[in-house]
Formats: C-alpha cells, structure tokens, sequence
C-alpha cells in the first residue's frame, strides 16, 4: 500500500492518501488486532488486517498433551463462550471414537450451549454501540444481564468464563434442582432487559443513521467467502448448523432461524437480537422438558483414553459462527494433529471488501458488528 | 404516532428510569464495594489446588504417585517421592511445588486422583509482591485439613468422606474374609477324623 | 461594573474615587475566576456520578464522602504528571494552544448577568461579542492538532474545526430571533425584558414557539461547540484515541479539559440569559434579597442545563461527521432562518391569539416538511424470515 497521489476530479490539486494503522493497542479493536488503513481524506481505499499478536501455539501444543488435557485450552479459544467451545471438541472427538452420549447430558449440553450465545450476543451488540460512541451505557446494562449467566456457571461448573465442564460423552456434572430454578429465573427475565435495550436503541434515530446502509455484504460475497453464523445469515445466506446437521437434540426442538435481506451492520445487530429471543424459545423448552439420567457415558476412561485411528470433523453452531475440530488420530492417547477452523477469523477475510468505499468511522463500526474475538483468530 | 426523533425520547426516558430507579431500587445498582463486601463465591467455585490430610500435616493422603503430574495440561505439579535411609520409597512426597503462575485451574489433577487427596480451593486472593518465587506453592503452603475442605465445600466432602470411609469398610471387611478363611484352612481337623 | 461601583462609593464614601474603580474592576473578575472553575471542577465529579447512576453502579466514592474531594485529587494528580512534548513537535504552538482555548471561554462570562445590574461588562453589543469570542477556541483546537505533528490528532483537529463553524451558524442565526424579538443586542436588557407576567416566568422567551425552536437550535449548537455526545467525534476515544489532544499530558491536558467544560458552561449560560430568563424567576429583584435570590435562580438553571447535557452524554450514541454537518447544514440552518421569519409574524400580527396560530402552524409545518426531505435516520422497512 504506497501513498499515491490521486488527482481530484473536480480541481486540479493533486492529494495523497494517508496510511494509518489503527491498532493493535485501540481502544476499539476488541483485542489485540491492527488494521493498515490507506485513507484519502475520511474515505477508506484500502484496508489490511494484521493479526497474529495473540498466538498462543495452541494446535501445538494439543499434539504434546492427551485428549482430556486440550479440553481446558478449547475454553480460552473464544473465552466469551467457553461452552460452545468445548462441545465442538467433545462433538469431534465423540465422532472419531463413536460415544454415545446420554439424553440428560444432551439437554444440559443445549442449555449451557444456549445461554451462552445469550451472553455473548448481549455482550456483542453493547459493544457495538459503545464504538458507535454512546458512552457504555447500553454495554454496561448488557453486562449486567451477563453476570446472572456467568454465575449460573460458577454455580454448576466452578468457573465463571473457563467452564471446562464438557467431557467426552457427557458432561461433567450433574444439575441439581437449585440450579434448574436459577436457569429457570434467568430465562424468566431475559426477555425484559431485551425489550428495554430495544426500546434504548433500535429506533434511536442516531444509531439508525450510523448504521443503516453501512458495510453492506453481499450474498454472493458471503457464500464466496466462507462466511457463517449471524454474519452471513444477515446477509440472506440461510445456514445454521443447527438445523443442518442436526447435532444434540436440536432435531426435536422448535425454534427458527432469523434470516435478513440486506446485510448492513443494523441487520447484524438486529439478527443477533432476534436470535436472543429464539434462544430463549429454545431455554424454555428444554428447561421444561429435561429428563432424569446419567450425565456421562460409562465407557469412558479419564487416563490413558484412546481413540482409534483415522481423521474426523465435528463442528457446532458457536454465537460467532460455524467453529469446528478437524483431528487426526493415529490410535494412540494424543492427537496427531488438531487443527480448529476459527469462525472470527474466517469472517475476517471480507472485512476490507465491506469497509472500502466507508469512513474511518464506519470501519470501527463494521469490524464490531463482525464480533471478532482474538483468541479464536489467532488461537 | 410516530413523530420524527421518537426512538431519541424514549432513549432518553428509558436512562431517566435507570437513574431514578437506581436510587430507590437496590436491586438496580448491582455493585459490590470490594473489599469491604464481598460476593459469596457458590460452593462449587475452584482457584486452585491445596492437598488434603485426615489426622495431621506428615500424614497427608497423597500418595506421590505423580499422576497429577503427568495429566496436567500446562504441566506446573512438580513432585519428589520421600525415600528413607534404605533409598525404600515411603508413600508421601518429599516435593510437592505448584507453580500457580501456570496453573489454569482445569481441575484435570481432582479427577485423576486416585485417592481424593488433591482438591480445589476457592480462595482468590493470592497475590504476591514478587514475581517468581512468590507465585510458587510449597508442601507446606498446600496442605490443609479435612475440616477445612469440610467447610469450603460441605456438600463435596461429605460425598468424598463417605466413599472413604465406604472404601476403608470394604477393605477391613475383606481382610476379616480372608483372616476367617486362612484361619479356617489351618485349622486342626477336628478330633475323630483319619489324616 | 457600573452597579458594584455604585454600590461601592456608596457605602465606603471616603475612599478615593479610583481605588473603588479599581475594586469595582477586580471584583467580578475574581467573581468569574472563582466561581466558574469552581463549577467546573464540581461538573466533573457529578458528571462521573450520574453517568454511574444511568449505567447502574456507584461513580467515585473513594475520596471523600459522596467522592466529593474527587475533583481536587483529579487536578493533584494532574499536576504531577510528566509533561512530554514530542520530539518533532512545534513547540511554540503546542505550549500556546491550550493556554488559548482557556482564555475565549472564559471570556464568555463578562456578559452574561447572574443578577439585576450584576453583570461584568454591560456591552451594547453583548450578544454579539459572546457568539463571536466563543468561537475562537477553534483557533487553539487547530493549533493544538497541527502542532502535534500526528496524523491522529490532525484528522481530530480538521474535525474539530469542520464541526464547529458550521454549527456556528444555526446558533447565531437563532440568537438572531431573539435579538429581533428584544430589539437589542444587550444582554442585561435581553433578561430585563423576559422579567414580569405570571411569577416572572411566562414571559421567557422558551415559552413562545419561535423561542421553543430557538432554544432547541441553541442547545444543539451548543452541544456541538463544545465537542460533547453526540457531537464528540474531535475526540472521538474509540476511533482516534485522542483527537487534537492526543499528544497532551499533564497540566496541559487539563487545561483542554477545562477549556472544553467552559466553553459548554458558558454556552449554557448564554443559552439560559437568551431563553430561560437569565435571572428572572419568583422573587426576584433589586435589592440584597432579591439580587441573592436572583442569583440562586440563575445558578439553578445553569445547573438543569449541565444536567441536560450529561443526561445526552449518557444516551445517544454519536453522529459520524459527514452525517453531522449535513445535519447542521440542511436542517438546522433552514429551521433558523424559518424561525427568524416567525419572529417577524409573531411582531407584526397584533391579536395575541392569532399571532400564536399562525406562528405555531408555521413552525410545524417547516419541522415536518425538513425531517421528512432528510429523512436519513428513519428505519427502513426490513424483512426478517424465519427458516
């Protein structure tokens, strides 16, 4: 990206274009994430992201230690959602060495999965309107509904954001009453802090004016470039894992996936509010309908675990997108290779092809309503 | 009725409620002044790991087996087995250093233990001034007692107490089975009886 | 001036002329020293605390009862911060500028009287000399960005100054209705003749509908000069970390600060002396009581306009600058120079109540007609299907 002088076509000064880097230490770049920004005057021409400044070896490391020691190290992938994380891991794994994994556990699996997506999209969209510059008003009242899930957590698995509560064929203990009544109440009151952050926000005419028409992805674009989760749903493409691989017990529970027309940032803020509600549909029904049983499957061993040879891919619908385990085994007790498709950094390859053409502003903007998080781009 | 530059009323009603609410409300300010409140942690919530004994300090549980050592993920359990004068291994360790720097609180050490002597504390407030050594837990600083895991955690330890204790009951209840039968078959055959 | 000279001479009769000249001078400038910075380093701390209350949790309340000696731990700790001053940096400037954003804001308070006869200078071009010494903080916004020798801080500052003068415009053109409707540009008689009617508060000029619009275009305006939400794009922390005053530490990063908040403040007051009555309220007049009482009421209604700003600040999210001054320039400016033309009405059309009719049919009907030709904020209509 060399500075070269453009003409301007109505006069005849001639002007160069700026180069900026906006990063890695921003206070906008949801982490450690530098962009190089070629700019003429406010108007983005060219955009690179640069990543790479939170690896932390993590697909190295998995191939040293055994295949219930990477089960904690999945959790600080996307650490807003450690549960989604760990059940694409277990999910991988279950498929290589064929567990079946009892009904109670399937249920308490979609609850965990989805309150989790609860707080993260609570916590995405106060985000976003915090880069939009309205002083953390509505992040903090999205938190505040963040930390009655967080500490349902602490509660059933010990930790608030590092649950590693998954366990091949199950998970790793049980619910008691006490904890079904405090989902119970947090699913109860979920939906009133929805109503009121739409009330503060949706029709606010300043977030509509930044917001509307701004960073449209295309659907050809999005297919192209392998986008998935509330990104590409919002720009019309109409996939979600959970209705086409049908993995847990999604087949049998009632929701629908809200899919949008034209993929501007107001419709992947909005996708991810409608998709807080259908979370909620689905909450309801499997807190409803949760059946007595065992939570692990009796085969498996916790040392010396081995799963026999041959390579398999286990993926879920995580809150940022499709996130899936590719492992090869070769039978023995580690992994010989383990490789992760990362949906934040996948979504990131179309960020230059929607912020060319916007302003500085609408790029912040644009990157926030992507909801990246770093530990999942750079692992 | 939609009149232009509605959504920025209602906006601005919905944080005059927050703000009024605050005042009148307790359960709208959610903020809990640390350090003179604290939050009850619930009673499953984990830090990091302490070594647990029954009667006194020399005699924990722990039997320096080392699979801890070797199932842990980021690798921060060092343990040394005590020796006697003999080079004999003595079950209990010499060396038990947790590096809590590195330790990421996974809670893989609880499980594999065979003999329930590792178990997750839920103290949080364990920083130091230096950076090196100070992150570094000993045996001594490690070890607590059964009443302390007792009170952290009631409802854990009274399961763990009763499969011990299930655990000690069957062992004393094979022993007397097979005292009885080794008795029975050196018995002296009964007056009578041609050898 | 005049009035605490007269006071003066009056009650110490045998001092020589000139030093109860020289006391008359000194006394509302150490009024104005005193008391504005006071206010600002108070609007510091209850701005931190309501924006705490809105968001739900306590503001500072470590230092001090209530964080109430928060202001002044702020300003010790500001002092004794290292002053770095960049290597290529012109330095002049850089020292010059924040000295220079200080000076029109406080400027600002000469004219504006806080009781009756109480007002520092009593310009016959009062209005126009605030207006006009208001914008000259634009000046030390630019040097402060271009002395810096920073892109970030020269995207700020061309910003700044873009923002800025053209929210100038809509503002004077509404002081300019007021000032039709008074017949002058003197600031003490401006609130001289908002006094009278019911509890002296039915004739404040906010409570007519040329001056309804007229205070919502000041408020905007004033908004927009002083760089506040959801005008804050110049220092817009979340896309250019610091704007103009990124390469600012220490005592001189304060002094932007306080250049700011003055500024707001003084808008404010300008704002309150044009529209909300200045002083006028119940109980006021001439006299010791009545200046006191006087003085109490326009402090209040400083005070509910600060409050207006941060309960703003709070909420609505920020405009991005090409929609910010398309919105001063085609929907503000046209409703200003609309509004001027009701004032003529409202002059000119002599039953009351028809003067009332017609300047309110007016008014409404230009608010609608602009915010529908410019009807960029309204939500489309959007399809959302259900697989």
């Amino acid at each position: 990206m060399i500075a070269e002088p453009l003409i301007n076509s109505a006069d005849t000064i001639t002007t160069k274009t700026l180069e900026i880097s906006i990063g890695p230490q921003h206070p906008s770049t949801h982490g450690v994430f530098r962009m190089d920004v070629v700019l003429d005057g406010e108007v983005v021409r060219a955009l690179k992201p640069v990543v790479g400044y939170l690896h932390r070896n993590h697909e190295q490391l998995a191939e040293k230690i055994s295949w219930l020691g990477s089960m904690p190290y999945t959790d600080r992938l996307d650490y807003f959602n450690s549960m989604s994380n760990n059940w694409a891991y277990a999910l991988a794994v279950e498929k290589l060495a064929g567990i079946k994994v009892p009904e109670r556990a399937e249920c308490i699996r979609v609850i965990m999965a989805e309150l989790s997506r609860l707080q993260n999209h609570a916590s995405a969209i106060g985000f976003l309107l915090q880069d939009c510059g309205a002083w953390g008003t509505p992040l903090l009242y999205a938190f505040k509904e963040r930390e009655k899930i967080l500490d349902f957590f602490e509660t059933v698995s010990g930790s608030r954001m590092m649950c590693n509560y998954f366990r091949f064929g199950g998970v790793r203990v049980d619910l008691n009453d006490a904890m079904l009544a405090m989902a119970r109440k947090i699913v109860a009151e979920f939906p009133k802090f929805l109503d009121e952050f739409e009330k503060l926000m949706t029709t606010n005419e300043v977030v509509l004016a930044r917001c509307q028409r701004v960073g449209i992805l295309p659907r050809e674009l999005a297919i192209a470039g392998s986008v998935s989760g509330p990104v590409a749903r919002a720009s019309g493409v109409e996939y979600d894992i959970r209705k086409v691989d049908k993995y847990g017990i999604y087949d049998r529970l009632e929701f629908g996936v809200p899919v949008g027309r034209i993929g501007d940032v107001y419709d992947r803020y909005y996708i991810r509010v409608l998709e807080m509600r259908e979370s909620v549909k689905i909450l309801q029904q499997v807190l409803r309908d949760i059946p007595a049983g065992p939570v692990q499957a009796v085969e498996v061993k916790l040392r010396g675990f081995k799963i026999p040879a041959g390579d398999g891919y286990g993926r879920v619908e995580g809150p940022k997108g499709e996130l899936g385990f590719y492992l090869v085994s070769e039978g023995g007790p580690k992994p010989y290779r383990y490789h992760i498709r990362p949906p934040s950094f996948i979504n990131l390859t179309v960020l230059e092809d929607m912020c060319v053409g916007h302003k500085v502003a609408d790029a912040i903007i644009i990157l926030g309503s992507i909801d990246i998080v770093l530990g999942e781009v750079d692992r | 009725m939609n009149y232009p530059g509605k959504g920025l009323v209602e906006g601005l009603a919905i944080t005059a409620r927050n703000f009024v609410g605050s005042y009148f409300y307790k359960d709208r300010l959610t903020t809990v002044q640390y350090p003179e409140e604290r939050v009850q942690t619930p009673e499953n919530s984990r830090t990091f790991p302490f070594l647990v004994f029954d009667e006194s300090p020399d005699k924990p549980r722990c039997t320096a087996c080392k699979i801890c050592e070797v199932e842990c993920p980021p690798k921060c359990i060092y343990i040394v087995m005590d020796r006697d004068d003999k080079g004999k291994p003595l079950q209990r360790p010499k060396v038990f250093d947790i590096d809590i720097s590195v330790c990421m609180q996974c809670q893989i050490c609880v499980e594999v233990c065979p003999f329930e002597s590792i178990k997750m504390d839920n103290d949080y407030e364990k920083s130091r001034y230096g950076r090196f050594n100070d992150l570094v837990q000993r045996l001594p600083d490690l070890l607590k007692s059964n009443a302390y895991y007792n009170k952290i955690k009631p409802a854990e330890a009274a399961e763990v107490d009763a499969k011990l204790k299930a655990e000690a009951e069957a062992k004393a209840a094979k022993k007397a089975a097979a005292a009885a039968a080794a008795a029975k078959a050196t018995a002296v055959p009964p007056a009578g009886s041609v050898t | 001036m005049e009035t605490i000279y007269q006071i003066l001479h009056t009650t110490f009769a045998n001092v020589p002329a000139w030093a109860v000249q020289i006391a008359a001078f000194l006394i509302p400038i150490a009024f104005i020293f005193g008391v504005y910075p006071a206010i600002f380093a108070l609007t510091t701390l209850v701005e931190r605390k309501a924006l705490g209350r809105i968001q739900n949790r306590y503001g500072p309340n470590r230092v001090g009862i209530f964080g109430i000696l928060q202001p002044l731990a702020d300003g010790l700790k500001i002092l004794l911060k290292e002053d770095i001053v960049p290597r290529v940096a012109d330095k002049f400037t850089h020292f010059l500028a924040p000295v220079l954003i200080v000076i029109p804001g406080l400027l600002v308070y000469l004219v504006v009287p806080v009781a009756p006869g109480m007002v520092a200078v009593d310009l016959k071009i009062g209005v126009l000399f605030a207006l006009a010494v208001g914008t000259m903080s634009v000046i030390a916004l630019f040097m402060a960005g271009w002395a810096s020798r920073n892109k970030f801080s020269v995207l700020g500052a061309v910003r700044a100054v873009a923002q800025v003068v053209s929210y100038e415009v809509p503002t004077v053109m509404a002081g300019v209705a007021v000032i039709m409707a008074a017949g002058t540009l003197s600031t003490l008689t401006i609130v001289q003749r908002q006094g009278g009617g019911l509890l002296n508060i039915s004739n404040w000029y906010v409570f007519r509908p040329w001056g309804l619009v007229g205070f919502a275009l000041f408020i905007i305006g004033g908004l927009a000069e002083s760089a506040r939400c959801p005008f804050d794009l110049p220092e817009a922390e979340s896309e250019l970390i610091g704007g103009y005053h990124t390469e600012y530490s220490g005592f001189k990063f304060a002094l932007f600060q306080m250049g700011e908040y003055l500024a707001g403040m003084a808008m404010a007051g300008v704002t309150v002396t044009l529209f909300l009555g200045g002083y006028m309220g119940p109980g006021s007049g001439p006299g010791l009581a009545g200046g006191l009482i006087s003085m109490l009421w326009f402090f209040v209604k400083l005070a509910g306009m600060i409050g207006l700003n941060i309960w703003i600040r709070g909420t609505w999210p920020r405009l991005r600058v090409d929609q910010l001054m398309g919105f001063a320039w085609k929907v503000l400016l046209p409703l200003a120079l609309v509004n001027i033309v009701a004032v003529g009405f409202w002059h000119f059309l002599t039953p009351r109540p028809l003067a009332w009719i017609i300047t309110t049919g007016w008014l409404v009907i230009w608010f609608l007609v602009l915010t529908k030709c410019n009807a960029s904020a309204k939500l489309e209509k959007r399809e959302y299907r259900y697989v």
